[in-house]
């Protein structure tokens, strides 16, 4: 993976209505996932989706993060819904 | 000799995800070969029903995030084993489409005593359900849609 992106995963209802499993992104420095999550939305069509208050769960690097969490060059950021296996 | 207590002695991988069903006997033996300390074996197996969000559900499709979905589950057997007295643990999910009555997920857990392996067992599913990355489709005759996540459900993780 190149340093200066990101790979960014959706799954689920997410990966359906943005028609989009996986994209690669700069890593501007000192972003959050919410800054990140931010950024999407603003792309418009479906991305709005992003920002209407339904909840995201965020993953960095395959453990689970917050909003708040930084994001680094070279991590691997999913966006999803509540997890229901089992 | 006496056998250490140990989570992570088996041959067999304790996770494993996989779209082919699992054959719930031989999970058991494979538990049940533990040594003479195991007094207690508690096993949980899911299967699709033809209820949930919805009625007249067909079966399921479910999806997950490959490697996040290992790691999350190998963590909670570790702090399972933290609180309880685990002597060995498996957990088998499936994934993929999974026609009504099929198995989706089987949890063991063996032990001494049979407190801490119905414990252990239980707080795995209830954790699994709510902190590993699956998500799950009903398949209908009208169609299909993603299930919800259940208050309740997370109500039961946070009870631990």
């Amino acid at each position: 993976m190149p340093e200066q992106t990101l790979s960014i995963r959706f799954f689920a209802r997410l990966r359906e209505e943005l028609g989009t499993e996986h994209l690669t992104m700069p890593a501007p420095a000192g972003q959050t996932a919410a800054d990140l999550l931010a950024t999407l939305a603003n792309r418009g069509g479906p991305w709005a989706r992003l920002n209407t208050g339904q909840p995201v769960m965020i993953a960095i690097n395959q453990a689970m993060a917050k909003p708040q969490s930084p994001i680094k060059p070279g991590d691997e950021v999913a966006f999803f819904p509540p997890v229901t296996g089992g | 000799m006496p056998q250490k207590s140990s989570a992570c002695s088996q041959a067999v991988p304790s996770v494993s995800i996989q779209n082919a069903d699992f054959d719930a006997a031989q999970e058991y033996a494979q538990l049940r070969d533990s040594g003479a300390g195991t007094g207690a074996i508690a096993t949980f197996t899911g299967l699709v029903r033809d209820s949930g969000d919805d009625q007249g559900v067909t079966g399921l499709f479910l999806e997950h995030y490959p490697g996040m979905t290992e790691q999350v589950i190998s963590d909670l057997i570790t702090q399972t084993g933290q609180r309880w007295d685990v002597r060995k643990a498996r957990v088998i999910h499936r994934i993929g489409r999974l026609p009504l009555q099929s198995q989706i997920v089987f949890v063991g857990v063996c032990s001494a005593h049979r407190g801490d392996a119905f414990a252990a067992c239980e707080f795995i599913m209830d954790a699994l359900k709510t902190s590993a990355p699956f998500w799950k489709k009903e398949l209908t005759d009208a169609g299909e849609h993603w299930v919800e996540q259940k208050a309740s459900d997370v109500a039961r993780t946070e009870g631990w």
